[in-house]
């Protein structure tokens, strides 16, 4: 039974993690703004296409100038 | 790439471009401004901005920032405003109201393909701000501004905002707090329940010790930490001789803390740590829904934030960009097309037309001639002109007006919450009933005296009590703004509830200030004529010109030619071979003895024939008479207005009651007149729009303030009306008096559980595990029955809407096809 102060020391440590996980969140400000991550994880593929477009049209420049 | 646009709808910001759209690389534009915009994005390959959302860009009607932000060059303005600055590497924050989709989040942190001064900008939707780092060296702090501006986003800098700054970090106290609490919640209750379980009295005694002293570790930082704002208010509470509710929360906190430990700590028991968690997180979890506030929208502006932050000084011929606060006595200014006066001055040089509708809500602008005075608080339409400062801003008339109010004391609406009313008599009784119990056994049975009053303060503790009125209100003040109407916090929607009488304003309120009901009186126009009157109003930005144009929307305009506009008095020109004269009865007739006419009167001559009249008057907004009528019958309704009488008799149709309608009032009789009625034990809320409500606003007991963009300028209020959302009026107090009576009804339920709790603590039987259980089940039941029954109210609202949506509403909708997102709470 005695394994239980084991326990329940590791299970204290695990939780005080996620404690200071949160806790760090909140500074860092990760709850200030709730919409705006929504919107920015689908920018980044737009973002290659764009650059992918924009190289696209490069090359195509290139190509109709030679 | 972009998307197909039908019926010529604006490509970038989705107007209606009308019949001569502005056409760039094949596509329509309303105006210049959307077009450049466009090929900005055109050039520099940010077209996706198109993607994200339909038409997400923002018109904007003046091209006025040219100089807008040269008060930016002085270090001394620009200092403040960086949060950080090392080396050329500043960081700065921008408040942009335009922020509205997705598509402006993508554009604002793509700034750097604009510019590569940029180096990183972060967008925070919910504030509608724009964090932005750059490089000085490449980009100065004034040039940014001006990107802004040049794609529209124009930033708001104002001396209220270089003051105010940091305010969130209680809001981060809060949420540190909340997880501090919930994480020694959780670990107590791990710990503690063995002892809920059957058989527990068999657990060998050192675990029992063990959980013990770990229970009262964990249940520290939850006193000492999470807690302390609940005992620190009791304890100033008491000292200022008024009980609040914090007072028998924190007798219970109290009594809960030192109980347990001496249980705990006399091996007596197990403690009621469990409880004391608990209670502290769920309140702190009630506090937190309660102080969602909406951060984008700002309810306590004062007059700094309606004034420039600088202007242009004249020196020896030359402009000096200069903070108002260094303006002095005989300083001259330079105010020009659609500046604000921010001083009371002389005109020494120019003609003003000065619009007044910010400080009187009158949109018909007076025209100066130099040598008059001009107060602080116009708009300069028209050339520029230069003053001669009389006196320093803060001595303004306008400032000192607003300065006057601010004496509304916080203490006062505090008192009125029906919570607090309640927790003096709650305290009361617990205390009496406590003391009851403790005599009773003392005499009896002598060693459950201290326990079973111990047990009373603890079972009574009204956590349930506590929770009912931050649900019931922060969950009626988040619908609401859904609606269109936005509280400033959600003690609002309580005040609402007791309001006996409606004071409107006219101008802005009742009626529409952007919208004028034209009627032209004399012989019926051919459609020659109407083609002339618009043509010509085209080519003037009169404000009368502008509403007769609207007016003729239907009409093509032709060509003028020797089209000559004399200021404040009318324009003309030849349009078709015919002279055509439109202007005042003085540019007409050629003398001042007009009629005394209290309406608007434009007047119209074909080939100097004088053809008749333009009349305009106010249009009063959709649904007003079917609000009144609704509101007549529970509350009284006063109207007061800066105008004069022209339109009494339209409003005595609307108000049958003649003595409640007040003409020619200014910002301080409105102010006499609230105060006058309170005075008459009366509660008064007051709607009204324009800077001469906001004494009127402050003083009465819910100030709301309407508004056609509700990030635009508003004076200091309690909620923000959004316009469309006027008609609803009589249904948001509706139903702020149903949510006081869910609250009511919530605590008659907590009661009812206090009772249960009670008939176990009288009798000095109370056991860790009924505390444990009851604390919990009475906040989580009283939490699941506000929130449900505000919603159903809601719900039961939107269906009646649904059925009674009328034809206006949706042409309504057709007109404003970019209907902004509501505004979301934090």
């Amino acid at each position: 039974m005695s394994v239980l102060f084991v326990l329940i020391g590791i299970s204290m440590l695990v939780a005080s993690g996620f404690l200071i996980a949160f806790l760090w969140a909140v500074k860092k400000g990760q709850y200030d703004d709730s919409y705006s991550p929504s919107v920015r994880i689908l920018f980044d593929d737009q973002e290659e296409e764009n650059k992918e477009t924009k190289e696209n049209k490069i090359t195509a420049k290139k190509n109709h100038k030679s | 790439m972009q998307e197909e646009t039908k019926n010529n709808i604006c490509v970038h910001c989705g107007d209606d471009c009308g019949s001569h759209p502005v056409m760039w690389n094949d596509e329509p534009f309303c105006c210049n401004g959307c077009s450049t915009v466009y090929q900005i994005l055109h050039e520099n390959d940010l077209c996706s901005y198109y993607n994200f959302d339909t038409n997400p860009g923002i018109r904007i009607d003046t091209q006025q920032f040219k100089g807008k932000f040269t008060f930016l060059d002085d270090p001394e303005i620009a200092e403040p405003l960086y949060e950080f600055s090392e080396g050329q590497i500043r960081k700065v924050t921008f408040y942009i109201p335009a922020i509205h989709c997705s598509s402006c989040i993508w554009l604002l942190e793509h700034l750097n393909i604009l510019n590569k001064g940029v180096l990183k900008s972060i967008v925070n939707f919910i504030k509608k701000e724009v964090a932005i780092t750059f490089n000085a060296d490449q980009i100065s702090i004034r040039e940014l501004a001006e990107l802004l501006s040049s794609i529209h986003y124009i930033p708001e800098i104002t001396l209220d905002k270089l003051q105010e700054k940091q305010n969130q970090n209680t809001n981060k106290n809060l949420l540190y707090k909340i997880g501090i609490a919930g994480f020694c919640f959780g670990n107590i209750m791990l710990l503690s329940l063995p002892e809920y379980v059957p058989g527990h009295e068999f657990l060998e005694n050192h675990f029992k010790e063990f959980f013990g002293i770990m229970n009262f570790l964990l249940i520290l930082p939850v006193f000492f930490y999470s807690g302390n704002d609940y005992l620190i208010s009791a304890f100033k509470a008491i000292k200022h001789r008024f009980v609040n509710i914090d007072v028998p929360i924190s007798l219970g906190i109290l009594t809960l803390f030192i109980q347990s430990g001496y249980e705990i700590f006399s091996s007596s028991g197990p403690g009621y740590m469990d409880s004391l968690a608990g209670l502290i997180f769920f309140l702190l979890i009630g506090k937190w829904y309660q102080n969602r506030t909406y951060q984008a929208l700002s309810f306590e502006r004062d007059y700094r934030s309606y004034f420039p932050v600088a202007v242009s000084k004249m020196e020896n011929g030359k402009e000096i960009s200069t903070p108002l606060d260094k303006l002095q006595k005989g300083d001259i200014i330079l105010i020009r097309n659609q500046e604000l006066i921010p001083v009371d001055s002389i005109l020494t040089k120019g003609e003003a037309q000065v619009d007044y509708s910010f400080v009187t809500g009158e949109s018909t602008p007076v025209s100066k001639l130099p040598g008059d005075p001009i107060f602080a608080g116009g708009k300069q339409l028209g050339s520029a002109i230069e003053l001669t400062i009389e006196k320093e801003v803060v001595q303004g008339r306008l400032t000192q007006l607003w300065n006057q109010f601010d004496y509304k004391n916080q203490k006062d609406s505090k008192l009125n919450s029906i919570i607090d009313q309640i927790s003096k008599y709650f305290t009361i009784s617990i205390v009496a009933i406590s003391l009851f119990a403790g005599i009773y056994w003392l005499i009896y049975d002598s060693s459950k005296a201290i326990f079973s009053f111990t047990s009373v303060l603890i079972v009574a503790c009204p956590c349930a009590l506590a929770l009912s009125a931050p649900f019931a209100f922060g969950n009626t003040m988040r619908l609401m703004g859904r609606l269109g109407f936005y509280l400033k916090n959600a003690f609002v929607s309580e005040k609402l509830n007791s309001i006996t009488t409606i004071v409107f304003d006219k101008t802005g309120t009742i009626t529409q200030s952007d919208k004028v009901k034209i009627q032209f009186i004399g012989d019926a126009l051919s459609m020659e004529e109407r083609i002339a009157v618009k043509s010509l109003t085209r080519h003037s930005t009169h404000i009368l010109s502008a509403s007769l144009y609207d007016h003729f929307h239907q009409i093509i305009p032709a060509k003028v030619e020797g089209f000559e506009e004399i200021a404040s008095l009318g324009i003309s020109g030849i349009v078709n071979g015919r002279q055509i004269k439109l202007g005042s009865a003085k540019y007409i007739f050629g003398n001042d003895n007009a009629s005394q006419s209290l309406s608007t009167e434009v007047y119209l001559a074909v080939d100097d024939k004088l053809k008749g009249y333009f009349s305009l008057s106010n249009q009063y907004r959709e649904g007003l008479n079917k609000l009144i009528g609704s509101l007549q019958s529970r509350y009284d309704l006063h109207v007061l207005t800066g105008d004069n009488e022209s339109e009494k008799e339209n409003l005595l149709q609307l108000f049958p009651n003649s003595n409640n309608i007040r003409f020619r009032q200014s910002p301080q009789d409105k102010l006499n007149y609230i105060l006058q009625l309170q005075n008459q034990n009366k509660r008064v809320l007051m709607i009204g729009d324009g800077l001469n409500d906001a004494g009127a606003l402050k003083c009465s007991n819910v100030g709301i303030s309407i508004a056609d963009d509700v990030y635009h300028f508003s004076p200091a209020c309690d909620a923000i009306l959004e316009s469309s959302s006027f008609a609803k009026l009589q249904r948001f107090l509706s139903i702020s008096r149903k949510s006081v009576l869910i609250v009511k009804i919530s605590f008659l339920l907590s009661f009812l559980y206090n009772l249960v709790g009670l008939y176990f603590a009288v009798q000095g039987v109370l056991s860790p595990i009924v505390a444990a259980l009851l604390m919990p089940i009475s906040s989580i039941s009283i939490v699941v029955f506000t929130s449900f029954s505000t919603n159903v109210l809601f719900r039961q609202i939107e269906e009646n809407k649904k059925e009674n949506i009328t034809e206006p509403e949706l042409k309504g909708r057709d007109i404003y096809p970019s209907v902004k997102k509501s505004v979301q709470l934090n």
